[in-house]
């Protein structure tokens, strides 16, 4: 297997606020990582960095052996990266059909068609007309996965896809991605549930306060050590030692 | 949290405002050491556009009202003084408050209209006003803007010529270190800070709401006032005037956003920075009055885009410096306060400190 | 019937003003730019008609074909590469930025070609009419401004509506950050927008230049008239831009009538006082959204 991403050494953050802390990770093809971590953890910065959206201010992203680093965001989409931004972030203004088509707007050759994500979530069929903003929220999450697929993405990032859903319609979108790595995609998770990461991932990362806490095999680790790792118990840390001062 | 306090003055501000206050001494000795006026005539011109300056970078700079509309006030402090002093009768020293005063009036129900526009259009906005109020003024029988009319000598009162040149010099001294007073105590106030949450972050401040728009209510009206009774100065100093003139959007906006962006928007120092470029300029330039407009304009427009806190910002790039002690500061506690805790915020540009 | 004749020649100047708001509806649609030079740039597009007629000796008519494309040329290079400096969540920057420019365009036209007015001679299609009544003619010339007026907006909409580009454009209002994410460059589709507002904006200053004498400094009246138009018709709406220009000039004309007959407020006059009763009785504007 040869790494498809290869982020190493990464640092970035917002203005002044440094989020990520020379973060490695390593994306096989094919194979699925979760990155998991607790809210605030650096989990979204590492995504928005990896698409370009956040700056990065030190290390390397290489994408295919490609150092992405002079690479616009909006170019990273024709490389073959995307993503399902938390939130989900629909166009208001575009109706569902519109919404999957944009996600084609840079006509990367591929798979995925307005009808084939219909027969990933058959739930869509009869919403393609509909403005994207009346639709429930597991409705929107199907449409902005949706939408990424449509950009015949080689790696597709998927943010939070479980925030604000009910635990069935979460199980309803995650039994989707083996029908998505299926046609080629490889997919990194990013999760605050760490049930449902464990379950999707072949390998998992978690990060504590913009540092990797713990990596591995998600079948080889231990319950213990990840909720140690997630919640920086039995780490000394940033936050531990300034309550010691202040 | 013991060991902090809230401190506004640092050291060089401190010098800044002994700096500030001699320059004032010296300016208002004027009159009385430059004797030809060689000085004192250009100075007028120059301490008046201060003032406007000043408000406009009120507005602008720090209530997030960029208003092209400016003229409106100047055309009625004048328009306001004219009424006053010729037909009404009223001393023209009195006048100017009175011309203010009018002014801060007829603000209200401008803000009814333009307030409910934003940005570029709120700009659009406030022109289209001071343009209907232009159109008002030329077309009313009692106002007879498309006329030339003067202060006459009569309604000038029994002042000779050398009391009006020189109160006309103090006034104008008066408006600009005022309005920048005005600045100062507006920023330091309760008001200052609904403006800057307003400014800096526009999520925080829509859950203040109402306070931030009362904020800018209130900012806009003093400005008004301010405004106007600039307009009223200038027509005490130069006695003669149209609607076109009075109403300019060139003259009392245009050259005046040129001012501050050039010195730098959002800073007190900033438009008297503004001000001293644009009078050596102005000195090179002579009468090339295109010529004026297209390298004021063309500097600012750059400007706007490469250094959007213009040359008061550079400086700061450059060596650091608070002249007007307007900014808080926390001080004492620890050296290095921990960063807050702050989870996966959203992509926004940190909000730069504005002083 | 002067009153019917006023209303039917309103109409059609309505159109000569949807021209010139659609730019400006257009970039704050997709950009919420606004750009104070927009009047200016028309009554630039007039003078470079006047020049090209002149050197090359052609009618004014045929100078658009080269006028329109260099407009939309300087357009998108403008927007590449200034404007775009200038685009963020504060509006001040991009507020100075174009009155710069428009201050610069003005006293540029003025070092230029002088303070005099100059007007576009197309010959004998400007004055011809058709007469319905003795009272009512209306002119070839201002229908033909009213339908190029309405195949823009129409021509618009469908591009919005139905292209990939069109639907770039609107992902992009919503979002841009979202939009890169779909391999949309942003800051290219927002010089396309501005390409697009310079050519229409081009086109009405030289139907301007045929229909009336113009000079350097008229730039800013065409710019508040734009501005009244699209808060008449409602932001974001390009319908409400075409019913926001006719109800402008129908406002100007009737305005005009007013003062013939009862001496009492001026054409513009009553256009603005009609925007600022649509301002403060319907904000949103007429199609407007509610959002501004």
């Amino acid at each position: 297997m040869s790494p498809l991403l290869e982020v190493s050494e990464l640092s970035s953050g917002y203005g002044d606020f440094r989020a990520l802390y020379d973060i490695s990770i390593t994306v096989n093809e094919g194979e699925t990582l979760a990155v998991i971590g607790a809210n605030g953890a650096g989990k979204t910065t590492l995504l928005r960095a990896i698409t370009g959206l956040v700056p990065t201010w030190s290390g390397s992203i290489r994408f295919d052996g490609q150092n992405l680093l002079s690479v616009p965001a909006h170019r990273r989409v024709a490389e073959g990266i995307t993503m399902v931004p938390e939130g989900r972030l629909l166009f208001p203004s575009l109706n569902v059909r519109e919404n999957l088509l944009v996600g084609g707007h840079g006509r990367r050759p591929g798979p995925w068609t307005v009808e084939r994500v219909v027969e990933v979530f058959p739930l869509l069929a009869p919403l393609l007309g509909r403005p994207s903003a009346v639709l429930s929220g597991g409705e929107q999450q199907a449409v902005a996965i949706g939408r990424a697929l449509m950009a015949n993405p080689r790696l597709i990032l998927l943010d939070e896809v479980s925030l604000g859903l009910a635990p069935v319609v979460v199980r309803q979108l995650y039994a989707a991605l083996p029908q998505i790595t299926a046609h080629g995609a490889t997919a990194l998770v990013v999760e605050q549930d760490i049930g449902q990461a464990m379950s999707v991932a072949d390998q998992v990362v978690c990060l504590l306060e913009g540092r990797v806490s713990l990596e591995g095999p998600s079948a080889g680790l231990d319950r213990a050590d990840i909720t140690a790792a997630y919640f920086g118990m039995g780490h000394r840390t940033e936050a531990g030692s300034n309550e010691g001062q202040g | 949290m013991k060991g902090y306090r809230i401190s506004r003055s640092t050291p060089e501000s401190t010098v800044g405002l002994i700096g500030f206050g001699a320059l004032v001494v010296v300016l208002g000795t004027l009159p009385w050491w430059d004797s030809d006026g060689s000085l004192q005539t250009p100075l007028v011109a120059i301490l008046y556009y201060l003032a406007l300056a000043q408000m406009w970078n009120l507005l602008a700079g720090f209530a997030g009202l960029v208003s092209i509309g400016q003229q409106m006030f100047v055309g009625i402090g004048v328009y306001g003084m004219l009424q006053m002093a010729e037909v009404g009768g009223v001393d023209p020293y009195v006048a100017i408050p009175l011309a203010g005063l009018v002014a801060a009036v007829l603000s209200v129900p401008v803000a009814a209209f333009a307030f409910r526009l934003r940005g570029g259009y709120f700009a659009i906005g406030t022109w289209v006003v001071a343009e209907v109020m232009r159109l008002l003024t030329t077309e009313s029988n009692d106002l007879r803007g498309g006329d030339v009319r003067a202060l006459t000598r009569e309604s000038l009162g029994g002042y000779s010529l050398e009391t009006r040149t020189n109160s006309v010099y103090w006034l104008a001294l008066g408006l600009a270190v005022g309005g920048t007073a005005i600045v100062v105590l507006v920023l330091r106030s309760r008001l200052g800070l609904a403006l800057r949450a307003a400014r800096d972050n526009e999520g925080g401040a829509r859950s203040l709401g109402v306070s931030i728009a009362r904020a800018q209510l209130i900012t806009w009206v003093v400005v008004a006032f301010w405004t106007g009774c600039t307009g009223a100065v200038i027509l005490l100093n130069t006695t003669s005037t149209t609607a076109g003139s009075a109403f300019s959007v060139t003259r009392w906006t245009a050259l005046v956003i040129f001012m501050v962006v050039i010195g730098g928007v959002g800073s007190t120092t900033g438009p008297i920075i503004g001000v001293l470029v644009y009078w050596i300029i102005d000195e090179q330039l002579g009468d090339a009055d295109a010529w004026r407009f297209i390298i004021l304009g063309g500097i600012a427009a750059v400007m706007a885009t490469v250094a959007p806190k213009g040359v008061y910002g550079l400086l700061q790039q450059w060596r650091p410096l608070q002249f007007f002690p307007v900014r808080r500061r926390l001080a004492g506690g620890p050296d290095n306060p921990s960063p807050p805790d702050v989870g996966d915020p959203e992509p926004q540009t940190a909000a730069e400190g504005e002083q | 019937m002067e009153w019917v004749n006023a209303i039917v020649q309103g109409i059609l100047l309505g159109g000569l003003f949807a021209l010139f708001a659609t730019g400006l509806s257009l970039a704050f649609g997709v950009m919420r730019f606004v750009n104070l030079a927009h009047g200016d740039l028309a009554i630039l597009a007039a003078f470079l008609a006047v020049s090209f007629s002149a050197t090359l000796e052609v009618n004014p008519f045929v100078t658009m074909a080269l006028v329109v494309p260099i407009m939309a040329l300087g357009g998108y290079v403008i927007q590449r590469f200034g404007f775009n400096w200038s685009i963020g969540t504060d509006p001040l920057p991009s507020i100075l930025v174009t009155f710069g420019l428009a201050v610069v365009i003005q006293n540029a036209l003025l070092e230029r070609y002088s303070a005099d007015s100059q007007g576009l001679d197309i010959g004998t299609f400007e004055t011809r009419s058709i007469e319905f009544t003795d009272d009512i003619a209306v002119g070839w010339f201002p229908v033909l401004i009213l339908g190029v007026a309405v195949v823009v907006l129409v021509g618009l909409q469908l591009f919005l509506s139905f292209t990939r580009m069109g639907r770039a454009f609107r992902a992009t209002a919503d979002d841009p950050s979202t939009a890169r994410l779909m391999g949309i460059n942003d800051r290219n589709i927002y010089a396309v927008v501005m390409a697009i507002a310079f050519a229409t904006v081009a086109v009405a200053g030289l139907f301007l230049g045929i229909r009336q004498t113009f000079g350097p400094t008229d730039g800013p009246a065409q710019l508040i008239f734009a501005f009244e138009a699209v808060v008449i018709g409602g932001l974001g709406s390009l319908w409400g831009t075409l019913l926001g220009g006719i109800i402008l000039g129908v406002a100007q004309t009737v305005g005009n009538q007013v003062d013939v007959e009862f001496n009492v407020l001026s054409g513009p006059l009553f256009g603005h006082l009609i925007f600022l009763v649509v301002l403060a009785v319907r904000p949103s504007g007429l199609l407007g959204r509610g959002r501004g």
